[in-house]
């Protein structure tokens, strides 16, 4: 089978100043991330704040000009941003993002702004259109009576639906949902976790789920990334991949979920701060918040490489001996 | 044992509209209490209220008790040297809690001077005690920084040692973990959870975070719509909830562990404080609801367990087969 | 910091001649200075005398240029009119001028900051209604407007001031006023939004909650932090304090330098044009590089 989504190698350098007049700085946000994404897959990306999740997520859609690398969607490459074979691409792929009255219109009823993609990329005639629009407010829990109502007189929940049901006007087969489910309450967020895994199951339709909510993106997702300064430090299914991390930094983020009924002592409780991405640590960017760093680990970068059939990790530790001593 | 705080029957209201409708809560000397809810049920609110530090709109009645004073009549005077003296508190967002355009330095010496009466080097030298103290690398290079200068989880450390430079009896966290990555929260909890043990102080923590919750605190209050609904130890609260509203919270949180199946939200929206539904609040996404509910508003009573519950039909206490029969038991204890 | 302050001069130096360029351009465009001066019936011939001696028959990219390299030599020109140095001419005007514009700019900032500091902690108040109600009155109504009906009030009907010319401070009384009150009322505007806007901060609850006694909240936290959009409108005000004047001296017959301007535009004599817009543009640029200065010392994460 091959890949609906497959990105290779992808660098992304932003050159900002630090402070106002301070020099350039460059910070590697994204720095050499590869991963595909199966028909029907979704993908979770976890990872600190800073550690190139949204950056990712906008390059996957070449939203954000990649410096290096390439992406591939339904096997063919992806065509220039701003070009018309890109704009028509976009049908096909759509992204949710964390803010979602930020992310809507506040002079337009809800209706129209599902209906705007359609309009957009052209597809159907009015009737079919409002057809379309009332069929996605259905799926995503939204009542017709709603239609007429603008963003503000929503609750946070509506609204991150209505974004839902616009990303899904143009029947998208890609989903790109930048920490949809942040700002929202726990049982309004199991609301639209529950209308995403409804979304999974009726279509083969993929996912790239980026959160940093890492009990979210088990319960979601299939196969899961994790981040560490703009680089993919292990991959595997979700399932492996928390019953067994690998690598340390996973361990430490999985430990430190807060769940009820698992007492505070005991959990890898990580010192210091998650690195500037522009004074990234030599050989692994973890060594200096790492329990098992040893001298390979402070002068070579380690490799995603296999630990189990299925999950890779980039740890120069990840081959049993030390990570086993300390799991 | 004396209580170190006692609400009672505290009211709020911003502009005419009651958002408080009653709060009865007591925080015992060195206690943990977890106050627990969605957002906008009144968590923040009800200390606010507490420390006289809501906006002059908002309209506060009712009883906070510590020790021989009533906070509520105080005069300003009284509640500035209860504030950051006896009760500290400490909010989200800690990067945007702290004044920007002054040293850190200098606004942990002022809470000294204010509370301790520390001037000059004997101040200094506890400032830099209390930045070791949260673990503040370098705290004596860095005490004449500024806040722009620490990250997220320093400055909510910094935030931490500023209110425990009053040595307050009861330190009143708002959420001050929302706002940070993952391994910098489980460093502030832990953090927390180690400075009540050393210094015997008691603390609110409140979240609607309630593995959080559950790991630092002893007894929990759940709020909502402005009333606490159920309130006993993280024990009891957690393993069998009994109030629905409890229950739900719990199966709506997703879990680490286990199977991956689909989540079980609470249906519905929290309130909007003006248009409250008759009876029980929760009444309308509420499985359980009868129509009793839509007419009786439940009070907060003592259970047989030593928990306190507001609902006329609560799940079934453990070991205790039918429903009818644990029912109504709320209200006609 | 070498780097901020080359960059903040070489902009200096690039918006001085932009204007110096502009007024070129426009007096040069709008009007013969021969013509003008001479007046229509003179001979072609006195004329061209006229323009050779004034170096105005060169073509006007050369007079540009001449006039630019002369101005870096210091040389300002002298006025067409009598043939003193322009600077010299602007110059003895500049006292008259701050005589009115610098009590204009202290009731400026001493009535209007206050007044909206005080509105901002009194939001909703019956003081905080009227003080909005009257800066917005004040900085609406134009000065020229304003100037009259203090006259009106003040010299006509109650006869206790002069109503216009120069002399005693007593003259300077009802001009000044009339420069500050529209001043008063941005500031107090502004002090109020950037004030309400600060009290809404997080930080100012956490000094409340630390137990600082409002008072100190209001001194030691907010007002650092409302300073500095503050001193962005104050800079702006002091980088007027040339150049604020011109209608009001007018209506008031005050001989400082925005009387001159007027008689200097309408008779064509460059030179003194050129020298006020200078001088105008070169308070302007020195009062922004002070403000960016102050900025970086007001709030530390403006500086680099
Ligand atoms: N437009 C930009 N200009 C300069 N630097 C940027 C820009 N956008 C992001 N960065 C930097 O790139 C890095 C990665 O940012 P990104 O937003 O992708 O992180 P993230 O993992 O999504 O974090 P979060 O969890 O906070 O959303 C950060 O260090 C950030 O400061
Ligand atoms: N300054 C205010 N003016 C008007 N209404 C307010 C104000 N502060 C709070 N409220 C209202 O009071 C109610 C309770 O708010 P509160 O901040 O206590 O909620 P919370 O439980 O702390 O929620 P969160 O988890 O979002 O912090 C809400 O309905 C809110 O809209
Ligand atoms: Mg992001
Ligand atoms: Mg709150």
């Amino acid at each position: 089978m091959t890949a609906l989504l497959e990105a290779t190698d992808l660098v992304r350098v932003y050159t900002g100043r630090q402070g106002l007049f301070g020099k350039a700085a460059p910070v590697r946000a994204v720095d050499g991330v590869s991963l595909r994404v199966m028909p029907g897959e979704t993908l979770g990306i976890v990872g600190e704040s800073g550690s190139g999740k949204s950056t990712l997520g906008r390059m996957l859609l070449g939203v954000d000009p990649a410096q290096g690398g390439t992406v591939r969607f339904g096997g063919t490459p992806m065509p220039e941003r701003a070009t018309p074979a890109w704009r028509a691409l976009r049908a096909r792929m759509q992204m949710v993002f964390q803010d979602p009255l930020a992310a809507l219109d506040r002079r337009l009823t809800i209706a129209a702004q599902i209906r705007e993609p359609l309009e957009i990329h052209r597809i159907g005639d009015a009737r079919a259109r409002a057809a379309r629009v009332g069929e996605l407010m259905q799926a995503v829990g939204l009542r017709p009576d709603q239609a007429g109502r603008y963003p503000h007189e929503l609750s946070g929940g509506q609204r991150q639906r209505v974004v839902i049901a616009r990303a899904l006007a143009s029947g998208p087969e890609l989903l790109v949902c930048d920490e949809p489910v942040s700002a929202l309450d726990v049982s309004i967020q199991a609301q639209v976790v529950n209308l995403l895994r409804e979304l999974q199951r009726e279509g083969r339709r993929s996912m790239v789920f980026i959160s940093h909510d890492l009990k979210v993106v088990r319960n979601l997702c299939d196969r899961v990334a994790v981040m560490y300064l703009g680089r993919i430090v292990e991959e595997g299914p979700s399932e492996l991949l928390f019953a067994r991390p690998r690598h340390p930094y996973t361990r430490a983020l999985i430990s430190s979920v807060p769940e009820p009924g698992r007492p505070l002592d005991g959990r890898v409780i990580l010192q210091g701060e998650p690195p500037n991405p522009a004074k990234r640590p030599s050989g692994c960017a973890f060594h200096p918040r790492c329990a098992l760093a040893t001298d390979v680990c402070r002068n070579t970068v380690p490799e995603l490489r296999q630990t189990d059939p299925e999950q890779t990790a980039a740890c120069h530790h990840a081959d049993g001996t030390a990570a086993s001593r300390a799991a | 044992m004396a209580n170190l705080v006692e609400i009672r029957d505290l009211r709020v209201a911003f502009d005419g509209v009651p958002v408080l409708h009653g709060v009865d809560l007591e925080v015992a000397p060195g206690e943990a209490l977890g106050l627990v809810g969605e957002s906008g049920c009144g968590k923040s609110v009800t200390w606010l209220a507490a420390l006289g530090l809501l906006p002059s709109k908002a309209s506060v009645t009712g009883r906070v008790q510590l020790g021989e004073t009533d906070l509520t009549g105080a005069p300003q005077s009284a509640l500035e040297t209860v504030r950051g003296g006896r009760i500290a508190m400490i909010f989200q967002d800690p990067s945007s809690a702290l004044n920007p355009v002054l040293k850190i330095g200098r606004q942990l010496c002022e809470a000294l001077r204010l509370h301790r009466g520390l001037t000059g080097a004997a101040a200094k030298t506890e400032a830099l005690r209390l930045m070791d103290l949260v673990g503040i690398p370098d705290a004596r290079g860095r005490f004449r920084l500024y806040p722009h200068e620490f990250s997220g989880g320093q400055c909510q450390r910094l935030m931490i040692a500023m209110a425990l430079a009053g040595e307050p009896d009861l330190l009143i966290a708002d959420e001050p973990t929302t706002a940070l990555d993952a391994t910098i929260q489980a460093q502030i909890l832990d953090l927390l959870a180690r400075l009540r043990a050393e210094m015997n102080m008691a603390t609110v923590f409140i979240s609607h975070d309630l593995g959080a919750v559950a790991q630092v605190c002893e007894r929990v209050c759940v709020m909502y719509a402005g009333r606490i609904v159920e309130q006993g130890s993280v024990g009891q609260l957690f393993e069998h909830p009994r109030h629905p509203y409890t229950r739900g919270l719990f199966d709506a949180l997703p879990r680490l562990f286990g199977p991956r199946t689909a989540l079980v939200p609470i249906p519905g929206t929290v309130p909007d404080p003006r248009n409250l539904p008759g009876g029980c609040a929760f009444q309308p996404r509420c499985a359980h609801a009868q129509p009793f509910c839509q007419s009786a508003l439940p009070d907060l009573l003592p259970q047989r367990d030593g928990r306190k519950l507001a609902c006329a039909y609560p799940l079934p206490e453990r070991g205790q087969g039918g429903e009818r029969q644990a029912a109504r038991e709320g209200v006609f204890q | 910091m070498i780097r901020f302050v080359t960059i903040r001069l070489l902009r200096a130096v690039i918006t001085v001649l932009a204007v110096m360029t502009f007024a070129f351009v426009v007096l040069r465009m709008s009007g013969d200075p021969a013509e003008v001066l001479l007046g229509p019936d003179v001979p072609q011939t006195v004329i061209d005398a006229f323009r050779k001696q004034w170096g105005l028959d060169a073509p006007l990219w050369q007079q540009y240029l001449s006039y630019i390299g002369a101005i870096f030599s210091g040389d300002f020109g002298l006025s067409m009119r009598d043939r003193s140095p322009a600077i010299q001419l602007v110059m003895e005007r500049v006292p008259a001028t701050l005589q009115l514009t610098i009590p204009a700019l202290l009731l400026k900032l001493g009535i209007g900051i206050p007044a909206g500091v005080y509105a901002a902690l009194h939001r909703d108040s019956a003081v905080d209604r009227g003080v909005i109600f009257l800066a917005i009155l004040g900085f609406t109504i134009p000065s020229f407007v304003m100037g009259l009906v203090l006259v009106l009030i003040f010299a006509v009907t109650l006869g206790v001031l002069p109503s216009g010319g120069f002399g005693s401070w007593q003259h300077a009384i009802l001009p000044a006023i009339t420069i500050s009150i529209g001043g008063i009322g941005i500031l107090a505007r502004f002090s109020r939004s950037a004030m309400t806007e600060v009290l809404g901060q997080p930080y100012i609850r956490t000094a409340s909650a630390k137990g600082v006694k409002w008072r100190d909240v209001v001194r030691g936290h907010a007002l650092p932090n409302a300073a500095v959009p503050i001193v962005t409108i104050v800079g702006f005000m002091v980088g007027s304090l040339i150049a604020g004047a011109v209608v009001v001296e007018t209506i008031f017959s005050w001989p400082g330098i925005g009387r001159l301007l007027i008689v200097s535009v309408s008779n064509r004599d460059l030179a003194v044009v050129q020298c006020i817009l200078l001088l105008i543009a070169a308070v302007m640029v020195v009062s922004n590089l002070i403000v960016d200065l102050l900025y970086g010392w007001l709030d530390p994460r403006l500086r680099a």
